[in-house]
């Protein structure tokens, strides 16, 4: 700590020097997402119908695909960014944040992975 | 010390205040991102999840969101199912509009008064309008 001067009491406390690169990336994946989700969207609303022969043929098309495994990179990514925003806003006790300190460093990976898994499988067969 | 915690100087006015369309925005932006982030990817999850396990996986997940064939708790959940879906999707425009609204908030401009108040209500009449639009091609197209 310091030695009670204003300099003194602030130094430690401020920037970790990843700030704007959080800030940036939240930015950039948020214009990825303007761009990913609406497409996911408007594809499934025009959609002829919603039954599995329908929705499959179309997911497994390349730029479906494409767009699919982008959203579990890009989606998570901004989620992740920001939840951990979130909780570093309302957690303040250490147990909590080692709870949120794992939760954002393990769920978003877990939850894109499943996702690109599963677009694999049905871009490149399987069921 | 340099100055005495507890004996700055504090607003007088700390609980005089009334809700305006950009607090109202602010957190809405805070609780639709988080509701997309937990709720919506989780949906995603599943349906993409089930969409790869096939034809019996995916007719399952459309049975418990929305067709309810079986009915008892079913019909249930896929009550269920269609408020949350209307719900991500105005959730999503109005992540989305606030989100483009941050954009210009960002650059620095768009502060005064009027102007911020105009387009954060803009940001609700676009997430409200873009929804209906949504499901009405959804459901009659």
């Amino acid at each position: 700590m310091g030695n009670g001067t204003s300099i003194g009491r602030v130094r430690g406390l401020g920037s970790s020097h990843h700030g704007t690169h959080h800030f940036l990336s939240s930015r950039l994946t948020a214009v990825g997402n303007l761009v990913l989700i609406p497409f996911l969207m408007i594809s499934l609303a025009l959609m002829p119908s919603h039954d599995y022969a329908t929705v499959h043929a179309w997911a497994a098309k390349p730029l479906p695909a494409t767009a699919l495994i982008l959203i579990m990179i890009n989606t998570f990514h901004h989620a992740r960014l920001g939840v951990q925003v979130m909780l570093e806003d309302y957690i303040h006790e250490e147990g909590g944040k080692i709870a949120a300190w794992l939760l954002v460093n393990l769920v978003p990976f877990a939850g894109a992975a499943f996702g690109i898994v599963s677009v694999v499988r049905i871009a490149l067969g399987g069921a | 010390m340099a100055q005495a915690p507890g004996k700055r100087p504090l607003s007088p006015h700390l609980e005089i205040w009334r809700w305006g369309p950009a607090m109202l925005v602010s957190i809405l932006h805070r609780i639709t991102g988080n509701g997309l982030a937990f709720v919506g990817l989780a949906l995603l999850l599943w349906w993409i999840g089930a969409l790869a396990g096939g034809p019996a996986s995916y007719q399952t997940f459309l049975d418990w969101v929305w067709l309810a064939p079986a009915g008892g708790l079913q019909t249930v959940t896929a009550i269920l199912g269609k408020v949350v879906l209307v719900g991500l999707t105005w959730a999503f425009f109005q992540h989305m509009a606030t989100g483009i609204r941050h954009f210009v908030l960002d650059i620095g401009a768009g502060y005064e008064l009027e102007a911020n108040a105009r387009w954060s209500s803009l940001t609700i009449l676009f997430s409200v309008a873009a929804t209906s639009v949504f499901w009405a091609v959804v459901l009659l197209h």
